[in-house]
């Protein structure tokens, strides 16, 4: 009898567990231009903000604009092929962050794609 | 409010822009510029083109002239070019739409004389905009531009109340497809940065300037002030210039001649 609990028990576990993996889809990483990055893998999943915050304020305060660590430097490689931005399901950092349950406001100033195009309002 | 403050910071007896002192400067850049290497070849050529690594720093101090002789009534390229260059396009709401260049025309009514001429921000040495920012986030660069760090703006919008020139404009509505190298978003605060990142490229000039020369006008000269070899520093010695609203003694890094 315990053991016919226990195997219910473990059934429900297993369902409610996968069910978890189900809500939170693992991120999409796809490397559109394989190659070194500016740092080590661990290094940009663990400190991507810091260098990109320390990047920033040598750009703007200081007018320097040659270090690697810019966050347009992110996006001219990893902007999706198919979209053509780092943003949406797909799209390498926006996935990421999804999964990650991290806020990206970068991109509500920041181009989310490589290139020149220009600004419009949004209707 | 603040501009009141802005006039009351400065006591009766004090100067603000020192001669001596811009005087020690421009020497001191010129000397700086000036490390000949070979006859007619300069370590830098330029004051102004420093190495991309080094920080931008006060041996250069860019302004620009703008000579309403020279402008022409009705001519909206410079404000074309910069809309173009910095990827402002209007949400159809002239009121409220950002605006970095305008130009106005004037009027003497006793002469009846008029003519016409680009306001942006003047870049002032002594910002009234840097003064009343709560956060810091409007700020000059040493080598006197005056920006917005948009990270750090909460769009309280007191800089846009404390400018004598209207030169700054909020944005209100969320924007996408920004240029790389102008980042803009809803709920900050922004203005003319006089085209900083093509100044920190090397360019030596902004779209404005560009544009009006393109025109076949050439009322606007962008250049470095501390540098008496500059395009604008000699157009400066030839013509008389004024600073706009000199009684603030805010020492703008725009000039104008013929008003």
């Amino acid at each position: 009898m315990i053991s016919r609990v226990a195997i219910a028990l473990l059934f429900v576990l297993a369902a409610g567990l996968s069910l978890a993996y189900a809500r939170a889809p693992r991120p999409v990483i796809v490397i559109e231009r394989p190659g070194q990055c500016v740092e080590a893998t661990e290094v940009m999943r663990r400190d991507h903000m810091t260098l990109l915050l320390h990047q920033r304020d040598r750009t703007m305060r200081e007018g320097i604009r040659t270090r690697p660590h810019s966050l347009a430097g992110c996006v001219e490689c990893h902007a999706s092929a198919k979209t053509g931005s780092v943003l949406g399901e797909q799209g390498f950092c926006e996935s990421c962050h999804r999964y990650a349950s991290v806020k990206l406001d970068c991109f509500e100033c920041h181009a989310s794609k490589p290139g020149r195009v220009s600004a419009r309002a949004k209707p | 409010m603040p501009r009141l403050q802005a006039r009351a910071r400065l006591g009766p007896g004090e100067a603000v822009s020192d001669p001596e002192r811009r005087g020690f400067l421009a020497t001191a850049a010129a000397a700086l510029a000036g490390v000949v290497i070979a006859p007619g070849i300069r370590l830098i050529e330029i004051a102004g083109a420093r190495a991309p690594e080094e920080a931008a720093s006060a041996r250069v101090r860019w302004g620009m002239l703008i000579d309403t002789a020279k402008c022409a009534s009705g001519c909206t390229e410079c404000v074309k070019a910069c809309n173009e260059e910095n990827g402002l396009h209007g949400a159809g709401r002239p009121r409220t739409d950002a605006q970095w260049i305008r130009k106005i025309d004037l009027k003497d009514p006793r002469t009846g004389r008029q003519h016409s001429a680009p306001v942006m921000c003047q870049h002032c040495a002594e910002p009234p905009c840097v003064d009343v920012c709560p956060t810091g986030a409007s700020f000059k660069r040493a080598d006197g531009i005056v920006l917005v760090d948009k990270h750090t703006c909460i769009g309280c919008r007191y800089c846009v109340m404390a400018c004598p020139y209207k030169a700054r404009s909020f944005i209100h509505e969320n924007l996408s497809e920004q240029k790389p190298a102008v980042p803009r978003g809803k709920g900050t605060v922004e203005g003319c940065t006089l085209c900083v990142h093509k100044v920190d490229r090397g360019d030596g000039t902004t779209a404005c300037a560009q544009a009006c020369k393109a025109a076949g006008h050439e009322a606007i000269v962008f250049g470095d002030l501390n540098d008496p070899q500059s395009a604008v520093s000699r157009r400066l010695r030839e013509i008389p210039s004024i600073h706009l609203r000199a009684d603030l003694r805010l020492d703008t890094g725009v000039r104008y001649s013929g008003i």
